[in-house]
């Protein structure tokens, strides 16, 4: 990705929020705090703000690179930037670790007001819906009444969905990208093994582990690599790896034989050094959660008549975890309701992961349809 | 003829095209545009007639136009069905000049006219006058409204407006009204299979 079109050096900002936040599960949180970066300007009639919302591991550091940190760039950066699909020379964009993340946002490694320790375990399950209404502070305390659009991937994509029907009037468009609008009975029983191998860690303490003063890198380690097989598509698995052999020859042994062995190793290594592993086990439960038209006998088409935005969805031909099937579900409740929607369903092998990815036409097809948006 | 001179000869026959359609449609309609290409055909309606519409593309580039030209489109492939449309969801449902180049024309029909009271379809006339005498001649025919030679056309259903009435009425659908038009455009009454290119039908259900 070219430099020249980067934010460049960005910086993160935190806000609090000091009156409670009622969470679906029915708990209280006594206030919170978010951490946030914004990129480009917001115009004067308060019309280009864009909020990205971030997926399973992801965080508010959408795009550019912090000034001591040049490396940590941000995981959306090819998306994000001057002259970038999603222009910052346009639109005012918005990045937010979300309630219960462990990127600085108040989550289960802060501090718990009530007993002066660390949340652990016992910080409250939250929910898409939480995440809309703590992001919905934020616009407030941005000065947003409106999101000219919320984007998203994966989870992302499903607080765009979530926007569209918890507020409806503070959102014209929702970008929804290889998501889905719940998950199957397969999405839950790959987290329920991942969260399994967090908990079954020894080093877990039902959730108290900072207080042991240890991490469960093992249960984390097995969670992101279990996780890390549903982003994939075979395919791309087949041509990245195959069946090549780490040290040339079969050791007839358990250590790393095969290259996708190394790599699943490595991913889950690296995942484990940075990431709660509470964090990790809401963000599954969010997701296991999230399912709109639960309250409408299951059916989205009604869940949606409150919507009132205009849609992008696009699904990825290779991504099994949320198949371009779910995508159409989302679409045709959007039909149902007369909302205006576009959907494509991209050609790309790199499975769930390609949302990530600067594919060239989906990156057009997001060029296009922000084009179009006017602020 | 210069490419300029193709081009804008081309977008008057599109211009045309699109002014007998609109033509059929009300103001302020729902519409659903099979086969919809960069989406021009929505656009022109919803300028002309403030139709409320869709389009639906297979091919991904066609799909990029009509994103880029601000009509709503789905991808997906219309020769498995429109499944996930809902029953008579849609004022009118138009395919203009691809149901040629579709393998499920049966399927296509009876879909067309479960998503929709009326169906809007256009197709070029394979029995028209210059393309019989091309065959006559031993030529596959390259006219105005065919204008791909044999080897890279897209059309795969190669069909008259005699053969397409008839499977109309296999099909129990009713032709509400058709009309003709030869290659310069003009309308045609007498014998349309013969003097007619390029054929637009209103079909219903059968009462």
């Amino acid at each position: 990705m070219s430099s020249e079109n980067s934010v460049g050096v960005v910086a993160a900002q935190r806000v609090r929020f000091a009156s409670p936040l009622l969470l679906k599960s029915g708990a209280e949180l006594p206030g919170f705090e978010l951490v946030f970066e914004t990129y480009g300007t917001l115009n004067a009639e308060h019309s280009n703000a864009v909020l990205v919302c971030h997926a399973l591991s992801g965080s508010h550091h959408i795009a550019g690179h912090y000034a001591d940190d040049p490396e940590n760039v941000g995981w959306w950066d090819n998306l994000v930037g001057p002259g970038k699909p999603l222009d910052t020379r346009k639109f005012f964009v918005v990045g937010v670790n979300n309630l219960g993340g462990c990127y600085g946002s108040t989550g289960p490694l802060s501090v718990n007001p009530a007993t002066g320790r660390r949340y652990g375990a016992d910080f409250p399950m939250v929910t898409v819906e939480d995440w809309v209404a703590a992001q919905a502070r934020l616009a407030d305390h941005l000065g947003i009444a409106t999101w000219a659009a919320v984007v998203g991937g994966s989870l992302g994509g499903m607080q765009a969905l979530a926007w569209s029907m918890q507020l409806p009037q503070r959102i014209r468009h929702a970008l929804v990208i290889a998501s889905a609008p719940k998950l199957s009975a397969q999405n839950i029983a790959f987290n329920e093994v991942a969260r399994q191998a967090i908990v079954s860690d020894p080093d877990f303490h039902a959730g108290h582990y900072a207080e042991n003063g240890v991490i469960p890198t093992r249960g984390l380690r097995l969670a992101r690599m279990v996780g890390h097989i549903t982003y994939l598509s075979d395919s791309q698995m087949g041509e990245k790896f195959g069946r090549q052999l780490r040290h040339g020859a079969h050791n007839f042994s358990y250590d790393v034989d095969f290259e996708v062995e190394s790599y699943l190793r490595y991913q889950g290594d690296k995942f484990a050094r940075f990431f709660d592993a509470n964090t990790y086990l809401m963000m599954t439960k969010a997701l296991d959660y999230f399912d709109p038209a639960y309250e409408y006998d299951g059916n989205l088409a009604a869940a949606l008549a409150r919507a009132q935005a205009s849609f992008f969805v696009a699904s990825f031909s290779t991504d099994w975890r949320f198949a371009p099937a779910r995508s159409r579900e989302i679409v045709f409740a959007l039909l149902h309701n007369r909302l205006r929607v576009a959907y494509a369903e991209i050609e790309c092998d790199a499975g769930h992961d390609s949302f990530l990815l600067d594919d060239p036409h989906y990156h057009s097809l997001l060029r296009a349809y922000l084009e179009n948006i006017t602020v | 003829m210069t490419e300029h001179e193709r081009r804008v000869k081309a977008e008057q026959r599109e211009r045309f095209d699109f002014a007998v359609i609109a033509g059929w449609i009300p103001s302020g309609e729902r519409v659903l545009d099979l086969g919809c290409g960069d989406g021009r055909l929505l656009r022109y309606l919803s300028e002309t007639r403030d139709v409320s519409g869709y389009g639906v593309e297979i091919d991904g580039d066609s799909v990029l136009g009509c994103i880029r030209n601000g009509v709503d489109v789905i991808q997906m492939d219309i020769e498995c069905g429109l499944s996930g449309f809902e029953d008579r969801s849609f004022d009118h449902v138009i395919i203009s000049q691809a149901l040629q180049t579709m393998h499920a024309t049966e399927g296509i029909l009876n879909e067309m006219l479960r998503v929709a009271d009326e169906a809007v379809v256009s197709f070029p006339n394979f029995a028209y006058r210059s393309n019989r005498a091309a065959i006559a001649a031993g030529r596959m025919p390259v006219s105005e409204d065919l204008p791909y030679d044999w080897f890279d056309t897209p059309n795969v259903r190669f069909f008259t407006i005699a053969d397409f009435e008839d499977l109309c009425a296999r099909l129990g659908i009713q032709i509400r009204e058709r009309l003709a038009f030869d290659e310069a455009g003009r309308a045609v009454s007498d014998d349309p299979n013969l003097n007619g290119s390029l054929a637009f039908y209103r079909l219903g259900r059968v009462a």
